[in-house]
């Protein structure tokens, strides 16, 4: 690991763009952070949730008694209940199959909530749900997209015929003219596993009923998109403003795992009234695996049409998603999230684009760290890598062929993506530049003559970041679309204050999970006062009742590096305005003439003629009567910043999905040893470019944690069921997350292509080679496995799996 | 993720553990480091009703040299035998199986008595045994016993002890002049449980001629297993690249377990043909440079 030296502190200077320390890391690394599981309330009781243990069941009579009659038992909450006190949840799709919190009649999933006990603590709780008598009556289960689709498959939910949830066909450009154009057609079918993130701290609610109010307390180490705030007050039935949403500064990792988490705020909400106590719920490492969220395992069918010189002229693809036993908010998002840059890095003008979401009996969905950008560029990265075959081009030739050029930014995709800057070719050169690709392709050759099973992958993919919530509306047509009223935003709100002495504070809702935002809050707002990151202390807490937030608050799709940066500019700039007004009525000059160092604000071209920012503040605070007359009292900026990019998607269903568009280029070589599948990574150059990167310290920490999580969804990850619809991998002995052991030194490459829509250049990068590291690490496997005749066209790559591949490639006679 | 309730006791002397043991036998268990006792009973799939927490019984943690074996505590931690100069020195194979137990944070906790108890297939501890031929002491109501790794490993998850009886010792035979050895394993990650590990000991003659070979496997079968054909094809035989590859396309025969999520069957059998051949590669080449 590379130490950065701290930065020094001298006022003036730039901050953003330094790799300035983490001002979390003392209280975290000391054990001073305050997660959820360390708040406290007077009387706070503990619940433990009876899981169904079949993955699709008809729930009978639930008897509690002997449960109830536990010492220590508060109460217990049945799915019938629930029912009665609560509204399934809202979700994008008509019609809409019934999820609540919990199974009411039917389970659909292994791990669905059946129950809630609650207890003085959580010993006694989990005694209390092994009193619990369920009557279960089985029914077959369902795990197989395909198996799914089928006219004889067990139907989940009557709403939903054909274990369907939504379903939509789009025709981007002209593909008539395509088809007739191509020279050829290339096609693959790939399936993308389904696996999570596993952040180190599971889910957490801590939910109090207070019957006088009529109002309910929740904190919780939800990550946003604060769109469940609505639909949990929604499913409570109650008016928003009656549900307070406190989200503590520390979590504990996010990577969209937890915005799954909003149920259990349902769920904890209703066992605190039916109880009539506070009640605290934290997930445990099994529950995690078995129930929380996962991303969807994706069936995709792609068709490339080609011209014989590599240009790709367009693509036609299928991808069945599947969210499990329900769908829930804010899925079906993976089957739009990405659709704006679904053509990827390349100029591909002409798309014909099915999609499907379907139910089966496994857990249920979110977002993961890439939200199905993983799964798009696994399909089409392989593809790339096929026509290359096909065509007998350098896998590295053809995209550059077919890259979107430097002087097309803004570049609109056919799908209505709105690239906002990049130089894609020069990162990439970039990439083989420093891995040494030609040299290392003529290495290959000798090594591949000496028997030896060597392959080097490639990924070009765009980093999407800053979702416009407009995406959603896909899943309905234009017609249905238009009898709603429209969804668009990504807005982030900061507040910055001077206190009467000149020190900043920064009041922020940006709902950290470990990225250091407080830091970068410093930087930012440090060099826009011109003063130090150590001056400005910062409340991050996301608070319903007392922060301003907007539905797109949070931490998610990497939106505080652009979105929540802008907003701490424009706050910062507010403030300033109104410091220079005050200063200028004191000095009595026009504010246009001042300037002002890291204490004082003075006349450009007559530096005496000055005042003491401290002053200014003073007078502010101390001396109302003294400000302008046309000026409100408070020394205070708000900013509130919605990216004009995030508009709602038009008639022909094209959407600007993100609002920021990074690059990354992957070059990797692997080893695969013959004998046991067993994979080996030789090389590895990461390109990226994020736009101005705003801290190099925390840049590169996200950087490496994208790589791990790439590496765990290539060859470990995968939340796996048997064809009964139990789980497999329901602990960390078989859920494989990698170690630094299983994580090869990665070779990171930063160009900067500042973005014009950010105020500081910056674009987001905290899902980046996550979306790209399966697709590379699949296409180096496929280069290795290239003599024996082997396809990579799914994953995790298991040696188990190669293995099989390799005997069953050499068994066969046309080998 | 909660225990269910129980009784807990914490004696200080293995008497005092037999008492408990003799007073609450199959309702009991022995918590040692805990390292798969403490995940089992937080799953509910162990739900002892007596707890008897031997940590504090220091007499049985220590590692002594004898003649020809070297004497170890039960409650010694497996990370105090793996970083032991004279285990490293006397009976490499042994620091060198250990190093593959989990991680070091398991190791630190895990001990030398508690992983044969527990019996687990894939345990490497037992592995070595089996090769070497060691043997383990009980003590129970009445008195101490000597068991043969064989008699240990009775099956998965359930030694060969009865449920008042205590392991207070192991004995590894020490590695003579004329032996070489090998251990490796192939597991998913680091630290994994094997899905093949294969431990063997040579007894070398004049021109690479093996006298005696003992061979064991882990993670293939409901237990350890040795696998007696690999080793009557190398004994008597020079170890050439042939004889090597003919011994170890019989490891197959010692193979019995299912398919599972991880590993087929068929690739557990092919992977212990791999890792036989290449340990007897590794003792030899190891025996070569002597």
């Amino acid at each position: 690991m590379t130490t950065m030296p701290p930065a020094s502190k001298q006022a003036g200077e730039k901050w953003v763009g330094r790799s300035v320390p983490r001002r979390e890391d003392l209280r975290l690394l000391t054990g001073r952070g305050r997660f959820i599981d360390d708040f406290e309330l007077p009387q706070l009781k503990h619940a433990a949730i009876l899981r169904s243990p079949y993955a699709h069941a008809e729930i009978g009579e639930i008897d509690v008694h002997a449960a109830l009659e536990l010492p220590g038992v508060r109460g217990v909450l049945t799915g019938r209940e629930v029912a009665a006190m609560s509204r399934p949840f809202a979700v994008g799709v008509s019609p809409a199959p019934k999820y609540y919190a919990s199974a009411v009649e039917r389970a659909r999933f292994v791990g669905e909530p059946v129950a809630v006990v609650v207890a003085d603590d959580r010993y006694i709780a989990e005694d209390a749900l092994e009193l619990i008598e369920v009557d279960y009556r089985p029914l077959p289960a369902v795990v197989d997209i395909e198996a799914a689709m089928a006219a004889d498959a067990p139907q989940l939910h009557e709403e939903c015929p054909n274990n369907i949830y939504s379903q939509r066909e789009f025709v981007y450009g002209d593909m008539e003219s395509a088809k007739k154009e191509a020279d050829r057609v290339v096609t693959g079918r790939f399936l993308f596993p389904k696996y999570g993130s596993t952040p180190i701290e599971t889910y957490g609610v801590i939910a109090s009923y207070d019957p006088f109010a009529d109002q309910y307390e929740i904190w919780s180490n939800y990550q946003g998109p604060m769109v469940g705030h609505a639909l949990v007050a929604q499913a409570l039935g109650i008016a928003e403003n009656r549900l307070r949403w406190i989200i503590p500064t520390d979590i504990g990792g996010g990577f969209g795992i937890k915005t799954g988490l909003y149920p259990y705020i349902a769920l904890m909400a209703m066992a605190s009234k039916r109880c009539g106590v506070p009640v605290k719920w934290i997930e445990d490492r099994q529950e995690h695996l078995i129930a929380s969220a996962t991303g969807t395992d994706r069936l995709t069918e792609m068709e490339a049409y080609v011209k014989s010189d590599g240009t790709i002229l367009a693509l036609k693809d299928r991808a069945i998603d599947n969210t499990g036993g329900y769908i829930r908010a804010p899925e079906p998002g993976c089957a739009y999230r990405s659709i704006g840059n679904h053509t990827g890095a390349y100029q591909i003008r002409n798309l014909e684009r099915e999609v499907l979401v379907v139910g089966t009996n496994k857990c249920l969905t979110a977002p993961n760290r890439g939200y199905t950008c993983q799964h798009l560029y696994f399909s089409l990265e392989r593809m790339m890598d096929k026509v290359a075959a096909e065509l007998d081009i350098d896998p590295a030739e053809i995209r550059l062929r077919n890259f979107i050029a430097a002087d097309q930014f803004p570049y609109k995709t056919a799908t209505g993506g709105l690239y906002d800057s990049g130089d894609y070719a020069a990162a990439f050169r970039l990439a083989l530049q420093r891995f040494d690709y030609d040299n290392m392709r003529q290495w290959q050759k000798e090594a591949r003559a000496e028997g030896r099973l060597i392959g080097i992958g490639l990924a070009t993919v765009v980093e999407p970041s800053v979702t416009n919530i407009a995406y959603v509306g896909l899943a309905k047509s234009y017609l249905e679309r238009r009898k709603e009223h429209p969804k668009s935003g990504s807005g982030e709100a900061i507040m910055v204050k001077m206190d009467p002495l000149g020190k900043v504070h920064v009041i922020a809702a940006t709902n950290p999970q470990g990225q250091g935002h407080d830091t970068v809050i410093s930087q930012v707002v440090a060099d826009q006062l011109g003063i130090l990151p150590d001056d400005v202390t910062v409340s991050n807490v996301l608070d319903t009742h007392q922060r301003l937030t907007s539905i797109t608050s949070g931490s998610y799709s990497s939106r505080f590096s652009s979105a929540g940066t802008t907003a701490v500019v424009l706050a910062t700039q507010r403030l300033k305005e109104k410091l220079f007004r005050i200063a200028g009525h004191l000095l009595d000059a026009h504010v246009e003439s001042l300037q002002n160092d890291s204490h004082k604000i003075f006349v450009r071209e007559q530096p005496q003629r000055s005042i003491e920012i401290r002053h200014v503040a003073g007078t502010a605070h101390w001396n109302q009567s003294g400000l302008p007359e046309d000026m409100d009292v408070g020394l205070y900026g708000v900013g509130f910043y919605n990216m004009p990019t995030s508009e709602p998607p038009t008639e022909f269903d094209q959407v600007n999905s993100s609002n920021t568009y990074g690059f990354i280029a992957e070059v990797l070589m692997v080893e695969i040893d013959p004998e046991t599948g067993a994979l080996q990574f030789l090389k590895w150059v990461s390109a990226h470019d994020a736009g101005t990167v705003i801290n190099p310290l925390l840049f590169e920490g996200q950087l490496q944690g994208g790589v791990a999580h790439g590496i765990g969804g290539a060859i470990f990850e995968e939340t796996a069921y048997d064809e009964n619809g139990q789980i497999l991998t329901g602990s960390f002995m078989d859920y494989l997350v990698p170690t630094s052991m299983e994580i090869p030194e990665v070779d990171m490459i930063h160009q900067e292509t500042p973005s014009p829509l950010t105020a500081l250049g910056s674009k987001g990068t905290g899902e980046a080679s996550a979306m790209s590291a399966p697709a590379a690490i699949a296409n180096a496997v496929a280069d290795a496995l290239r003599p024996l005749g082997i396809e990579v066209n799914e994953l995790p790559l298991s040696p188990n799996r190669i293995w099989h591949w390799i005997k069953d490639a050499q068994s066969s006679p046309s080998q | 993720m909660k225990p269910a309730p129980f009784e807990y006791f914490v004696p200080t002397s293995v008497e005092e553990a037999v008492e408990l043991l003799a007073r609450h036998g199959d309702d009991a268990k022995v918590l040692a480091g805990g390292q798969s006792l403490v995940p089992m009973m937080n799953f509910r799939l162990a739900q002892p009703a007596v707890l008897i927490d031997i940590n504090r019984i220091v007499e049985l943690g220590y590692i002594r040299e004898g003649d020809s074996s070297i004497a170890i505590g039960a409650m010694t931690r497996q990370r105090v035998v793996e970083t032991s100069p004279m285990v490293r020195d006397k009976c490499a194979i042994l620091s060198e199986a250990l190093a593959n137990v989990g991680h070091q944070a398991i190791r630190n906790r895990g001990t030398m008595g508690g992983t044969l108890a527990h019996g687990d297939p894939a345990a490497e501890v037992a592995t070595v045994l089996l090769t070497l031929g060691g043997s383990v002491t009980v003590a129970g109501p009445q008195g101490k016993r000597e068991l043969s790794p064989e008699e240990l490993l009775a099956g998965p998850y359930a030694a060969g002890i009865s449920s008042d009886e205590l392991i207070v010792e192991i004995n590894f035979p020490i590695l003579a002049a004329n032996e070489t050895h090998g251990f490796l394993e192939m597991s998913r990650r680091h630290g994994d449980f094997a899905l093949a590990g294969v431990a063997a000991v040579l007894r070398m003659g004049e021109g690479n001629i093996c006298e005696r070979a003992r061979v064991a496997l882990c993670g293939v079968a409901p237990t350890p297993v040795r696998a007696t054909e690999v080793e009557n094809q190398l004994t008597g035989k020079r170890l050439d690249a042939s004889t090597i590859q003919a011994a170890a396309e019989l490891a197959s025969r010692a193979v019995d377990c299912e398919d599972e999520y991880h590993a087929s069957r068929e690739y557990r059998t092919h992977l212990c043909q791999v890792y036989v051949r290449r340990t007897i590669q590794l003792a030899l080449e190891r025996w070569g440079n002597n």
